[in-house]
């Protein structure tokens, strides 16, 4: 750890601000892509369903 | 190169199918330069002689500062593109990239903020930059919130293209406001391709390394988000038509 003397809470502040908001916007994304692909899936399964009967 | 090929990446089947093949590598080259930016940055450089170990901060808020204004100009080239050639990808692309450039947008802020009180002593003041920054964030907000306001999707898009055309003005002014209004707290740019480096060698290319990081987690975030906003308008198309029936 590098001595950050007595800005440490600032420049830590800094990385943790960032870190976390970049974590949650990937974290959103990735759960909006999946949960996505899964209802366009069982929206397809249910047309092809419908238009077969 | 033939530039007409590109518009074969509208054709959304297309564009997914290609986006398959380039995300993964994107995704790891931007943990890549983040990973080893960062680290680089924090733990081997020195301590600026002037603002102390604050300096570190550069590599997160300047990268930052340049994805917000940069997000904003590449939102601002697709919504043309919808309004000219009327390409649905353009326009999920723009929307897609929408709350990337605001969470940008709110680390420059934050990161700024904590950077402003030890070297300013406060953390906020209505300086150009900085003020011109604030009112950038707002139009991320307005867009975003009118995306989600507006059911007809082309509609949303139309609405949504004129709004970034607006907010473009607030974009290039957060970019130069410090160079039209030669006051307030704010330096001028850190990074410029026209004149001399403001920093200095050692900052200069672990910075370059974050920068490279930051972008290419744009353009993950980006191709991850916009083949989300495809698969999400075919199936409102999909509801839709099911419920004609």
């Amino acid at each position: 750890m590098p001595e950050l003397g007595k800005y440490a809470v600032e420049v830590l502040s800094s990385y943790a601000v960032s870190i976390a908001l970049l974590a949650v916007l990937v974290g959103l994304s990735l759960w909006r892509s999946r949960r996505v692909r899964a209802q366009l899936e069982e929206v397809e399964e249910r047309v092809r369903r419908d238009g077969q009967d | 190169m033939n530039l007409n090929a590109l518009w074969e990446y509208a054709n959304p089947k297309k564009f997914i199918r290609t986006t398959e093949r380039v995300l993964p590598w994107v995704s790891v080259l931007s943990v890549v330069a983040l990973v080893v930016g960062l680290i680089w940055g924090f733990f081997f450089t020195p301590d600026d002689y002037r603002q102390g170990s604050t300096v570190k901060i550069i590599y997160l808020h300047v990268p930052a500062a340049l994805m917000a204004i940069n997000t904003w100009l590449m939102m601002l080239i697709t919504s043309l593109i919808w309004i000219v050639r009327r390409h649905h990808v353009s326009a999920l692309a723009a929307r897609a990239a929408a709350p990337v450039g605001a969470v940008m947008t709110v680390i420059a802020l934050a990161t700024g903020a904590i950077w402003g009180q030890p070297m300013w002593g406060t953390w906020w003041a209505w300086d150009p930059r900085l003020t011109s920054f604030l009112i950038l964030f707002l139009f991320y907000l307005g867009y975003m919130a009118l995306w989600e306001a507006i059911e007809n999707d082309d509609t949303a898009a139309d609405l949504t293209s004129v709004l970034c055309l607006v907010g473009s003005v607030f974009a290039l002014l957060s970019r130069y406001a410090v160079n039209f209004w030669n006051q307030g707290l704010h330096q001028g740019a850190s990074l410029s391709l026209d004149k001399e480096e403001n920093v200095a060698d050692v900052f200069y290319w672990p910075l370059l390394v974050c920068i490279a990081g930051f972008v290419l987690l744009f353009i993950a975030l980006v191709l991850l988000r916009t083949r989300t906003e495809i698969r999400a308008r075919r199936m409102r198309a999909l509801l839709a038509r099911e419920r004609m029936r």
